[in-house]
């Protein structure tokens, strides 16, 4: 009876807003007003921490290894493409929530081939069902327009009211406002008892099995879930930049995915947000040094971190934060990063 | 008819290829247990070292091809002693960071090197055209790759059953820890493996740069299709991805010809129909070893 509201008031800490969080999600919303020109690569950086949170839903909570996630982010983009460009749906927000759905239902769909076979067959199966996508989105050329993407969207305002500028202004707030949004329900779920049982599900499926967790209908369900976010992801791409081409379903943005997810640490959902930054940021400095070659430099962080070992790299990355909060604080160390990648 | 027959015998001579090219990686995934997605780029260095030494300095193709396999095997075990061994034990996703991260890093440097363009190996004369056999088109370089191919794989049979290195390997897979208390050098056994296989995929990438194509993205381009070698064919026998990669061949061959507008449809649908029904692979575990 003790261990269980043990458990419950462990649980409960964990979930309680730490003072750090809002000082992050501040700092998100003073970017926004302290750099007004760069709000092209601010909103390209919330959009991939959205798509990057997404991964974390399974990869991090639930251990699913995916290399075809770009497929939902796919979809999304070009279900925003196709409901602004013919006036389908015609108001942004739902719009994105329509693209979001589109993307959750082939999750759904294909969660059922995910749920099945060990890692091998899943990596196998999600990087299958990206470049199925792929291919049909190239075959029928004539609606998603082939190699040439879907051209000419024009972007109704937000709500009937705030217009897209040519800045990005509205486009980076309304990016901000659909990943804090969707952050603060991911936030939740993690951390209710569904969040709980996912975690034991990666720790040992057939323990978590054993003591009554229904492993494949959580599975399916957080996968699902995290195709909703790829989705929403996907469509705030087409919305902000008006362009949806075949390349959203590519396997080298799965695969950047993952490096963005692993450079920020995975299973704490703040691992995408952080990493995205990390990401583009590496990524303008490597293609200023090298504009043709950048991939190989991505190449070479992603071998690094893998030899250095993650967990091993995060606690260097946290020593000096850590340090400083000892000294100011006089306590422990608050800052770490709870991961459990075996 | 002919036409039928024709198109067999491409699917044929385009499947012995790709079983080549994945049979390396069969052994690393399916009896090593490592997800090695940089497989292509090994194929991709036999390749280029197969043109330069071909176009540039002037080598007869038969003598480059037996370099291809030991140069890529040469730099297969070189990275397999000072990176891969280090990962063997690591989970499935750091393997599979570590090895797209090599794939990206391959990808650059010979795009930085050669160029992104297409590369073509100079052929010999009698590797060129076609000749008839009663009614069917019989391309003469698809046959040389049909005889090479074929050779290969009774040769791999027979010393994975036959030979002393073969029954070492069995056992080191089936149980690495009981294999080394037999006194068999499991690390070595393993190390020379991936050699092995990396120099079958450098001799698969110079024989294909004339039918698949031969260009920096090759690894990338083809991953999947080793990867559905081995996942189809499972891994427990080198039976299995002989025949997933003769009908992968014949699909893919066939899907092209009959339904072209599909294109790459049917090998992706084949694939996720087949892992659907056989989580393991057509001729997975569940078949007697």
């Amino acid at each position: 009876m003790s261990a269980a509201s043990d458990v419950g008031f462990h649980a409960q800490r964990q979930a309680r807003w730490h003072y750090g969080e809002i000082a992050f999600w501040l700092i998100v919303l003073a970017c926004g007003f302290a750099f007004p020109s760069r709000y092209l690569i601010m909103t390209d950086i919330l959009r991939l921490a959205l798509f990057a949170m997404s991964l974390d839903l399974i990869l991090g909570y639930a251990g699913i290894v995916s290399l075809g996630h770009a497929a939902f982010f796919g979809v999304g983009a070009y279900a925003a493409g196709l409901l602004a460009l013919h006036g389908i749906v015609k108001e942004p927000v739902l719009a994105l929530i329509v693209a979001g759905l589109a993307a959750m239902v082939l999750g759904f769909a294909t969660s059922f081939l995910v749920i099945r076979g060990v890692d091998l067959t899943r990596l196998m199966v999600t990087l299958g069902i990206a470049l199925l996508l792929e291919a049909l989105a190239e075959r029928f050329s004539n609606i998603t327009g082939g190699t040439d993407g879907l051209q000419g969207i024009e972007m109704q305002p937000i709500f009937g009211e705030i217009p897209f500028d040519m800045f990005g202004k509205a486009g980076f707030f309304y990016s901000l406002a659909v990943l804090f949004l969707l952050f603060l329900f991911a936030r939740r779920v993690v951390h209710s008892p569904f969040g709980l049982s996912l975690r034991a599900i990666k720790n040992n499926p057939l323990r978590a099995a054993a003591i009554g967790i229904p492993v494949n209908r959580r599975l399916i369900a957080i996968y699902t879930l995290a195709a909703f976010y790829a989705g929403i992801a996907g469509a705030l791409f087409t919305q902000t930049t008006a362009i949806a081409s075949l390349d959203v379903f590519s396997m080298e943005r799965s695969a950047d995915l993952m490096l963005v997810l692993v450079m920020g640490g995975t299973g704490y959902l703040y691992g995408g947000l952080i990493g995205a930054v990390i990401f583009r940021m590496l990524q303008e400095l490597f293609s200023t040094i090298t504009p043709q070659y950048w991939q190989f430099w991505i190449g070479l962080v992603l071998v690094v971190i893998v030899l250095v070992g993650r967990q091993r790299l995060h606690r260097w990355v946290l020593y000096v934060p850590n340090l400083i909060i000892r000294r100011i604080a006089g306590r422990k160390a608050i800052v770490a990063v709870p991961e459990s990648d075996s | 008819m002919t036409a039928i027959l024709t198109n067999l015998f491409d699917g044929v001579a385009y499947g012995m290829l790709l079983f080549v090219l994945a049979c390396g990686l069969a052994v690393t995934l399916g009896l090593m247990n490592f997800v090695n997605l940089a497989h292509g780029a090994f194929a991709m260095a036999g390749g280029y070292i197969c043109m330069v030494l071909v176009n540039r300095m002037g080598w007869p193709f038969f003598a480059a091809l037996p370099l291809a396999f030991v140069s890529s095997a040469v730099i297969g075990i070189a990275l397999e002693r000072t990176l891969y061994r280090h990962l063997y034990a690591r989970s499935h996703l750091d393997q599979v960071l570590f090895t797209i991260g090599l794939t990206f890093m391959s990808v650059a440097v010979v795009d930085y090197i050669q160029g992104s363009s297409r590369v073509f190996i100079n052929l010999p004369a009698a590797l060129q055209g076609q000749f008839d056999l009663f009614g069917v088109g019989i391309g003469r370089y698809r046959l040389m790759i049909i005889v090479i191919c074929g050779l290969l794989t009774i040769a791999l049979q027979m010393v994975l059953a036959k030979t002393r290195f073969g029954s070492r390997l069995r056992a080191a897979v089936d149980d690495p820890r009981a294999a080394s208390g037999l006194g068999i050098n499991v690390p070595q056994v393993f190390a020379f493996t991936f050699a092995f296989g990396c120099g079958l995929a450098g001799l698969g990438g110079a024989l294909s740069a004339e039918i698949l194509g031969l260009d920096p993205y090759f690894p990338l381009k083809f991953m999947i299709y080793f990867l559905i070698v081995v996942t189809v064919g499972g891994s427990s026998s080198i039976t299995g991805p002989f025949l997933a990669s003769l009908l992968l061949g014949i699909g893919d061959v066939a899907g092209k010809y009959y339904v072209p507008k599909m294109g790459p449809f049917v090998i992706y649908t084949m694939m996720i129909v087949i892992l659907i029904w056989r989580p393991n692979g057509l001729f997975g575990r569940t078949a007697a070893r």
